[in-house]
């Protein structure tokens, strides 16, 4: 079974709220210079051959229900 | 009377005062179920606050696909009338019924209080019966209210008029120009954070600003049946 990767991040021009919020976190425990944008990661189990077709069925999952492509980039990734 | 249809997803909070808020103002409410595949011939359809499907993903991003919002969303694209308040205006947004996304406040805190709001448009289904500028007051209570959009549509919604309510005083949740409510170019889908069917009762309300909502319902479906 193949597994595909799925990474969806905030768009870079959109407020993160919760990148912001682990970023001055950082700064209080002493971690400085780091800044964080927080995104999420899907792990796809596909089932059979992963085919180009079956990537690509994957990359419009991602599309229609993964991502709003309307605040966030989402980028696919077959996992070794 | 009329009949609107007031959706159940499941973790909806706001349907029960939904419908008492359609009964109030003298209509008949009426249930439908996130998993029906039909509005039962309503009038016209309210999607209530919470946190449909606990929010997970996405505020409202599964919700918009369950069965009924099929049904929602062809009623809206030929005019039928869709209120989509708080959850329900997230919900709209991932449909596409409505342009741009809400995103966690910028307080990054829960915001819970009476909200100071201009009507800035009155060209629309759900509030044609307010005054351009009128202020009103409606209760907002949310997590992710930061209205945001890319600045083309933000653009357009401006020079359209589809800023139907806007932030006054100070701005509640990071949202791109005081946006609290939009409607579509057609102006039967209007979407907004804040709350109106709280603002009904003079027992529990500040304002009884929620009810014009529905008189302005009233006002349009009238007008639709004479014509």
């Amino acid at each position: 079974m193949a597994r595909v990767i799925v990474d969806v991040m905030p768009k870079p021009e959109i407020l993160d709220p919760q990148g912001k919020a682990v970023t001055g976190a950082l700064q209080r425990l002493g971690f400085d210079g780091l800044t964080v944008r927080q995104g999420k990661r899907f792990e796809v189990e596909v089932d059979g051959e992963l085919t180009d077709e079956r990537l690509g069925q994957v990359r419009e999952a991602a599309e229609k229900l993964l991502a709003n492509t309307v605040i966030e980039a989402f980028d696919v990734r077959v996992e070794q | 009377m009329s009949r609107i249809g007031v959706v159940t997803f499941p973790g909806s909070l706001d349907d029960h005062d939904a419908r008492r808020a359609v009964t109030l103002a003298g209509h008949e409410p009426v249930a439908l179920w996130h998993a029906h595949e039909s509005l039962q011939g309503v009038d016209a359809v309210i999607l209530p606050g919470g946190f449909s499907y606990g929010d997970y993903l996405r505020c409202g991003a599964i919700a918009r696909f369950s069965p009924i919002m099929t049904e929602v969303i062809q009623g809206a694209e030929q005019g039928l009338p869709v209120l989509g308040i708080c959850n329900g205006f997230q919900v709209l947004c991932e449909s596409h019924l409505l342009p741009g996304a809400l995103i966690r406040n910028d307080v990054r805190t829960f915001v819970c209080r009476d909200q100071p709001l201009r009507v800035d448009s009155v060209d629309t289904v759900w509030t044609n019966a307010f005054t351009p500028g009128q202020q009103i007051t409606i209760v907002l209570k949310n997590g992710e209210g930061g209205y945001v959009a890319d600045p083309d549509t933000i653009t357009r919604l401006e020079g359209e008029n589809q800023v139907v309510f806007r932030y006054q005083q100070d701005n509640p949740n990071g949202s791109l120009n005081d946006i609290a409510g939009i409607t579509n170019a057609r102006g039967n889908v209007v979407g907004l954070m804040p709350h109106p069917e709280h603002n009904m009762e003079q027992l529990t309300s500040p304002s009884l600003d929620g009810r014009a909502f529905f008189t302005s319902l009233e006002r349009f479906l009238g007008a639709a049946i004479v014509a």
